[in-house]
């Protein structure tokens, strides 16, 4: 108790430091400057000029941007820095003062005190009690984040107030603001641009990696090839019954049954609802009944999910027993069913745009020559409206087949290699939600199938948009 | 100060057309304003007091104009006087414009083409359309000439259609330049080359009369010379009629030439008389180019 006392008493203090120079308040301070920045600029260029103010390179507020951009950028990209290694600086400072019987630990363990310490310096239940030894570490450790902190402020403001100064120093009638404001904002878009593209590798990355690691304890072989999934695997040496199988042919039939059955369901009425509101309906119904389609897509898949399950699987269960049919009470078929209503609006909104970009002209050229409206929009719309028909109908089967609810409770989660819709089978989203909730070691064969069925799936969908890709450039009717 | 005196008149068209010389069709039995003999002998074509409404507004008022066989007839005028309205009314794309509303008779060989019974994609058929930008479909030249036989069934088989598109190809004057790339797109033509697709694509139906919509007016002076050539070799065929905005292409093209003037039909004639010696003093400051 006197121990949480006197580590509350750590964290008043440490907070007196930590309060005054916050993150969040940095950058409050970041804003006011870069505001004060911009209008400093833009009245110093006005200055500058007097009253020659149209011999300015630039308009006054491009100035302004000038200055507020070099306030703004250099400081972010230093707190950034900053933030980034801040931590490891200052752990490897405690850990170099640790007395010598701590270094010598194994590095799990001297990570368990160094969280220890951690949590004691913010107030967190401690594993042990803290030996004096450790209580100078927790104080050598808050006494470094201080510091550090304090030293961010100084030089985070430094770093501002000096760009904004040699921003404004550049300040000149013949000074081509307006240019350099544009490279910075295009280098911005670029840094933007690529963001994506590098959280794509880093994932991609990061799943290959686990994936490898299970590929050590299940041959690739028998994971791609094998037709029976059952992940339990024995805990103990002596338990029986659960050698785990990890064959993933039964996931990817049951996806490939599920997504097949909702495109089914999804293309033709998507696409003929595309082609009636593009092509038919009036421009008074279009605007009302388009927003009322896309809602679809707005629904929650959970609330799907038990539409499927509460709803349609029973409907179909009865159905199926008036026709003589064994229908399972978690079939693919109302799973697919559902889903399919889910993806109509992604083939028919993005159908639909596409159908209008189609140009009036060849329209009228097709129906001067005497076409029927069905032959005009076969013949002429649809094949020059197919790349972006395909890419929604891509979009449609990509978010088929990463959808997980509506599958969880409605195919249920039965690895049934069939290809009868009207029974249970599973989908690789379900297996890796169920194979990752609840307690897991980290390091089984088990949990890790997951990240390689993630991988699969990855390259299964990418492959699709490649074939996609392909097929649309061989087949396209380029109108412009 | 050349702009003021037409303005005036602009304000009553009505007006004008009391003081200018009597027509010298006196005699009609139906109701017309128009100067000079708006009626032909034998006509392909007839239209009678056609008026076109876009919703409120009146965009042709009581326009009657017969169309005759084998004559280029060309229709010119200041933008926005209704001559391609007018053009859009003979095959009936303006049903493609929810507000457009057309009164009047408009006949084809007799049949009314405004009547329930009449299919508007047979009227299509026979009355083909060329517009103002080329507008090749995104497919091969031989595709795009093909479509029309292809959707009507001309062709019974390859042979004939094969047979059909280098026959129009070669009235269109295109053959010699596409025989090589049949199989290309039409699209990659020069502009002046897809017009001449248009044209064969037109002529591939086999229609009757081909309405021309500013044909040229997207096209360089070479590729325009190419076209009123062909125009004039088409006349042996069929019916053309002209929207256009050069005067000089409607007195080298076209037979007779009916002037519009803000829905109104001024003017129709011979187009060696009107462009010689106009009736009508609105058709006269603008041939002398006072305005427009």
């Amino acid at each position: 108790m006197i121990i949480r006392g006197h580590g509350r008493l750590q964290i008043s203090r440490f907070h007196q430091y930590y309060s005054i120079v916050s993150t969040p308040l940095l950058i409050a301070v970041l804003l006011l400057l870069t505001a004060a920045a911009f209008e400093l600029g833009r009245r110093r260029a006005l200055q500058v000029a007097g009253s020659e103010f149209r011999t300015l390179h630039s308009l006054p507020r491009y100035y302004g941007s000038f200055t507020a951009l070099w306030c703004a950028l250099p400081a972010m990209l230093l707190l950034g820095t900053w933030l980034a290694f801040e931590d490891k600086i200052i752990t490897s400072l405690v850990v170099a003062d640790l007395p010598a019987t701590y270094q010598a630990l194994s590095e799990s363990k001297l990570n368990l005190i160094i969280n220890d310490l951690r949590n004691q310096l913010s107030g967190n239940v401690v594993s042990q009690e803290l030996n004096p030894a450790m209580q100078a570490a927790v104080d050598h450790y808050g006494s470094l984040r201080a510091t550090s902190n304090a030293a961010l402020a100084v030089v985070f403001l430094s770093v501002a107030m000096l760009g904004m100064g040699m921003a404004w120093r550049k300040i000149a009638p013949n000074f081509w603001a307006r240019n350099r404001v544009e490279a910075i904002i295009k280098l911005l878009l670029i840094i933007c641009s690529t963001l994506a593209i590098f959280t794509t590798i880093g994932i991609v990355l990061s799943v290959l990696f686990e994936s490898i690691r299970f590929f050590q304890a299940v041959p690739i072989f028998d994971f791609l090839f094998g037709l029976e999934w059952s992940p339990q695997t024995a805990i103990r040496e002596d338990q029986v019954g659960s050698s785990g199988a990890f064959g993933a042919v039964p996931l990817f039939a049951g996806t490939l049954l599920i997504s097949v059955i909702a495109m089914l369901v999804a293309a033709p009425i998507g696409l003929t609802s595309a082609i009636y509101l593009s092509e038919y309906s009036h421009p008074r119904f279009r605007a009302i009944a388009k927003p009322l389609l896309e809602i679809l897509a707005g629904i929650p898949t959970v609330v799907y999910g038990f539409f499927a399950a509460l709803t349609v699987a029973p409907l179909l269960r009865d159905m199926g027993t008036n026709f003589g049919l064994d229908v399972s009470s978690e079939s693919a078929l109302a799973a697919g069913l559902v889903m399919g209503i889910m993806i109509i609006p992604f083939v028919s909104s993005i159908s639909d745009d596409v159908i209008n970009a189609v140009p009036q002209s060849l329209r009228d050229g097709s129906l001067a020559l005497g076409s029927t409206r069905s032959e005009m929009i076969r013949k002429v719309v649809l094949p020059a409206a197919l790349p972006g028909i395909v890419s929604g109908m891509l979009l449609a089967i990509s978010r088929a087949i990463g959808e997980t609810m509506i599958v969880v409770m409605a195919a249920g989660l039965a690895a049934n290699l069939t290809v009868n819709p009207l029974e249970a089978v599973t989908t690789v989203t379900v297996q890796i939600v169920t194979l990752l909730v609840g307690d897991q070691e980290f390091d089984s064969p088990k949990t890790l199938a997951a990240f390689a069925l993630g991988l699969m799936l990855f390259l299964v969908t990418l492959a699709l948009n490649v074939v996609a890709l392909y097929v649309v450039r061989k087949y396209r009717e380029q109108y412009e | 100060m050349l702009n003021q005196k037409p303005a005036v008149r602009l304000e009553n068209p009505a007006k004008t057309n009391d003081v200018s010389p009597p027509s010298p069709v006196q005699n009609r039995e139906f109701d017309s304003k128009t100067v000079g003999c708006v009626t032909v002998d034998k006509p392909i074509m007839t239209t009678r007091n056609v008026d076109v409404y876009y919703g409120g507004k009146q965009a042709i008022i009581n326009v009657s104009i017969d169309i005759a066989y084998n004559e280029v007839l060309s229709m010119i005028g200041p933008s926005g006087c209704g001559k391609s309205t007018f053009l859009r009314c003979l095959n009936r794309m303006n049903d493609t414009i929810e507000s457009a509303h057309v009164t009047g008779k408009i006949e084809l060989e007799g049949h009314d083409i405004y009547d329930k019974k009449t299919d508007v994609v047979t009227l299509r058929a026979r009355v083909g359309m060329v517009f103002q930008k080329p507008n090749p479909f995104p497919k091969s030249v031989y595709e795009n000439v093909a479509y029309g036989p292809r959707i009507h069934g001309l062709a019974r088989n390859h042979t004939e259609l094969d047979e059909i598109v280098q026959t129009s190809l070669l009235r269109a004057g295109l053959w010699d330049e596409v025989k090589d790339r049949l199989s290309q797109p039409g699209t990659g033509l020069s502009g002046g080359q897809q017009q001449r697709l248009c044209i064969a694509r037109c002529i591939a139906v086999n229609p009757d009369v081909i309405l021309m919509d500013e044909p040229c007016s997207a096209l360089d002076p070479i590729a325009t010379a190419r076209i009123e050539e062909l125009m004039d070799e088409l006349r042996q065929n069929y019916s053309i009629v002209i929207v256009t905005h050069s005067m000089q292409q409607a007195a080298r093209v076209s037979q007779r030439t009916a002037y519009f003037h803000l829905g109104d039909l001024i003017e129709v004639g011979e187009t060696s008389n009107i462009f010689t010696n106009p009736q009508d003093k609105l058709t006269e400051d603008y041939l002398t180019g006072r305005f427009g």
